[in-house]
């Protein structure tokens, strides 16, 4: 017996799929006070770690001007959907270096298909 | 009946809990184990039952006379239960021994770390890593005073060897137990190596959820 026919992980249903620099729209449960509701998420894709169980991805949006930037667990149970806004071609995997580039520098790179 | 039970470790994963909280898990192949003799109070003066875990390939002939016809097993455990009644040789051991919720003592080999200094082996600080110093940074220090006592105190903790020794983690929580698959998921990490030999018991303190 071996680490992958321990815990059952395949895709998520609710994640559609999506890659590097892709704009996605990402659905959370969160719960304030008690009550649950969902929280949306828009932003670029600028990282996705890969490793059964513990997968998770990050989301950059530029929020007033601020970055904000959240990682997502790939099969957390509050995961309600993703859907791909905008598909993006980048030339690395971790999108890092759009920390230091403005929104439209941002813009400009991802329209590059 | 049976309180324990022969295993070996897997590795580590997590899961997800209901409300989206992650539980990091050890996953333990968990039996299936064998009765391979049990020791009574008349006959040996306690009572226990000894298991076997795992294939073996090769058996030497005092081994051989041991299990008889009941299999080539490669590791043999003892386990002091107080109730063996109704425990015969060449009765099953199963995951099934333990549900979600239970309370276990997992006992391992620690991975060996070799010859250790103190600081790995003790968490000593060491010595300062500027001003001057060419061979402290990693020192144990002071051993103890001058004259008197004129010795250094037995238990001074120095280097040594480390690890690759029996270390029992007490109070971990069963999150799952799968007979069919032999398998059990117990809440945090336990001692050793993948693919080391683990001794799960129900534990004598820890209370059950």
């Amino acid at each position: 017996m071996d680490m992958r026919s321990v815990v059952d992980i395949g895709a998520n249903p609710n994640i559609a799929e999506f890659g590097h620099g892709d704009t996605v729209r990402v659905s959370f449960r969160v719960v304030e006070s008690g009550r649950e509701r969902t929280q949306a998420f828009n932003g670029i894709v600028i990282r996705i770690r890969r490793g059964g169980a513990g997968a998770s991805f990050t989301v950059r949006q530029i929020f007033h001007g601020v970055g904000v930037e959240r990682t997502f667990p790939y099969h957390s149970p509050l995961m309600e959907k993703v859907e791909v806004v905008k598909h993006a071609h980048v030339r690395r995997a971790k999108l890092y270096y759009l920390r230091g580039l403005s929104k439209k520098k941002t813009r400009q790179k991802m329209k590059s298909r | 009946m049976f309180s324990g039970i022969l295993g070996k470790k897997i590795g580590m994963t997590q899961i997800f809990a209901e409300d989206g909280t992650v539980v990091p898990v050890t996953a333990i192949e968990a039996g299936p184990c064998m009765v391979t003799q049990v020791k009574s109070m008349d006959t040996d003066g306690y009572n226990a039952v000894q298991l076997g875990f795992g294939e073996s390939r090769r058996l030497n002939r005092p081994e051989m006379g041991h299990l008889k016809k009941l299999g080539a097993f490669r590791h043999l455990r003892e386990f002091r239960f107080e109730d063996i009644s109704a425990i015969a040789p060449g009765q099953k051991v199963n995951a099934d021994i333990f549900q979600s919720g239970d309370i276990v003592d997992v006992i391992g080999t620690s991975k060996g770390r070799g010859f250790a200094g103190v600081v790995k082996r003790h968490h000593f600080s060491g010595g300062p890593k500027t001003h001057g110093q060419s061979d402290r940074h990693r020192a144990p220090g002071s051993v103890g005073s001058g004259t008197d006592p004129g010795k250094v105190w037995k238990g001074q903790r120095m280097a040594g060897h480390m690890g690759n020794a029996w270390v029992t983690v007490r109070n971990l929580k069963v999150i799952m137990a799968d007979p069919d698959r032999n398998l059990l998921l117990v809440r945090g990490a336990v001692p050793g190596a993948r693919n080391g030999l683990l001794i799960i018991k129900k534990s004598t303190r820890g209370r059950s959820t």
